[in-house]
């Protein structure tokens, strides 16, 4: 792989599902290495089916996806990913480090490397002292830090996050938006993170993709030049603001209409 | 760099053994015993009162005499009975897991299949115990295929439920994985069956006495419990078939609390293992 070669190269990707529904239509993106770009665009815009595009989980229509240099498929075949949905999607039978060791299991792991590990990944996201209990005994937003310490345990260069904060509550989100951007930081991957939140978006990406819906285009990208590291002061900057009204009239204008979203 | 511990949901302590949720419930069960305690007392003194006929209805302290009286004859033949059942009970049941574990994997198959399998649950299958009695003899195997075949569409339904009941995202975290279907079939759909698989196991076991008595009133040896109960019954000697009855009873109840058991053991993973739902 040459080092030029982008995290993610998109080119002309449509998808048409068989019941003639075009969730996207003529999508091209770049994304370069240790980028953290958010999709972003109302329901049924596509940006979930995009990243299952990314990650050889829903096979385009047309075009051509590669991963770090790959075609998407091989990239999966090679383990090149890691992936958090919305739900934790945990194993209520497998402990939450066990849960965590299933990617390294899968890849054939040594138990004494797979327990190194974990017990790495566990610190990372602050669950010290969990390893033992079942996912049904943690909060929600303890069982997503788990499902992305699975996700990052075999050291992927590539994250996939579909909505990975949205059925979380406010004020958990905000802290786990803090969390992810440390990780980020840590572990120097490229992130592809799916959401509806404007704040949520802004804060966290290096590039915000607006989309429009049905079918899904790529609407407007919007760079967000806020500093780095990002801190609670961050969403009070004025640039802060002015970037997040930027995506919303993006948004609009993707929308074709004046209506609220 | 941000720190911070959430507090995790409450939870009661996690389960010190497999068998403490079992023990525990015991304290639970006080008031089940006085219902049947005053259950016995109201059915032995309205015989006395309304001068209930002996066969009709014969009372509970002559049946216990006569189940101590014949204890040899009568566990010796629920024995034999509940080998009859088991029998069925596990031929049934692993076929049963065998089907699912073939229509679970070729969809075609399940399409093809289940409309029957489901109508055949819908049967009074129990009817075709003379004529198993036909093709398998009048000894143990015609009611062990009574049984087996009682036991054999529940575990089959609940089995290929509990194999294609996965939500899509776990599908798809084992294909980001790039794992194979043999993979996802040992890792995710098997674990996830098998509480549907218990919960059939548990009809199974009962339905598989039921299928054996049953099977048994068509005919076969003087040595089973549903003869006993027949001849009994036809020779006014209810309290002999009362007190067989019982053995019956006892011999289901403990077949299915081995069940359990055998859930509880395998599962202490489950919610329902913290006890509060048990």
């Amino acid at each position: 792989m040459s080092p030029a070669a982008a995290a993610v190269s998109i080119k002309g990707v449509s998808k048409t599902f068989p019941g003639g529904t075009t969730a996207l239509q003529g999508i091209d993106l770049e994304i370069g290495p240790g980028e953290f770009v958010s999709l972003i665009g109302p329901s049924g815009c596509g940006k979930s089916t995009l990243l299952r595009v990314i990650g050889d989980l829903i096979a385009p229509s047309a075009g051509e996806t590669l991963v770090n240099g790959k075609p998407a498929q091989q990239a999966r075949r090679e383990r090149e990913y890691g992936i958090v949905f919305q739900d934790a999607v945990l194993f209520d039978w497998r402990t939450v480090a066990k849960n965590i060791a299933l990617p390294l299991e899968l890849a054939g792991w040594s138990r004494q490397k797979r327990h190194e590990r974990v017990a790495r990944m566990l610190k990372l996201v602050e669950l010290k002292g969990f390893e033992d209990h079942h996912p049904w005994q943690l909060s929600g937003g303890m069982q997503q830090r788990v499902s992305i310490a699975r996700a990052l345990a075999f050291d992927p260069t590539l994250l996939l996050m579909d909505e990975p904060f949205g059925a979380l509550d406010e004020m958990t989100r905000e802290r786990l938006n803090m969390e992810l951007l440390r990780i980020w930081e840590a572990s120097g991957s490229t992130i592809v993170f799916v959401t509806h939140s404007i704040s949520e978006a802004v804060f966290l990406s290096t590039r915000v993709v607006v989309m429009s819906p049905r079918p899904g285009r790529v609407a407007d990208v919007v760079t967000v030049d806020l500093g780095q590291p990002r801190s609670a002061e961050t969403r009070e900057e004025p640039r802060f603001f002015e970037l997040v009204t930027q995506v919303r009239d993006a948004l609009h204008a993707g929308h074709g209409a004046k209506e609220p979203a | 760099m941000s720190t911070f511990v959430e507090e995790p949901t409450p939870v009661e302590s996690i389960p010190e053994g497999y068998l403490s949720g079992f023990y525990s419930r015991g304290r639970d069960w006080v008031p089940a015993i006085i219902v049947l305690v005053l259950a016995l007392v109201a059915w032995q003194e309205g015989i006395r009162i309304f001068h209930i006929e002996r066969f009709l209805l014969p009372k509970p302290t002559a049946i216990a005499q006569n189940l101590v009286d014949n204890w040899s004859q009568l566990w010796s033949s629920g024995w034999y009975t509940f080998q009859e059942a088991l029998g069925g009970f596990i031929v049934g049941c692993s076929l049963g897991i065998l089907s699912s574990f073939v229509i679970a994997r070729f969809r075609i198959l399940g399409e093809a299949f289940m409309p029957y399998a489901i109508a055949a649950n819908a049967i009074p299958i129990i009817a075709f115990a003379p004529i198993l009695n036909a093709w398998f003899g009048i000894g143990q195997e015609s009611k062990m295929a009574v049984a087996a075949i009682l036991c054999y569409f529940p575990v089959l339904i609940n089995m290929v439920r509990g194999l294609t009941s996965v939500p899509p995202a776990s599908i798809e975290l084992m294909r980001s994985y790039a794992a194979s279907e043999t993979t996802i079939f040992r890792r995710v759909r098997l674990p996830n069956s098998l509480p549907y698989l218990f919960s059939a196991l548990k009809v199974a076991s009962v339905l598989a006495m039921i299928g054996a008595i049953v099977g048994e009133y068509f005919g076969g040896s003087q040595e089973q419990l549903g003869i006993i109960i027949k001849n009994s019954a036809s020779l006014f000697m209810f309290e002999t078939a009362w007190a067989a009855i019982v053995v019956a009873c006892l011999l289901g109840i403990g077949f299915y609390l081995a069940v359990s058991l055998a859930e509880h053991l395998s599962m202490s993973w489950h919610p329902s293992s913290r006890g509060a739902s048990g």
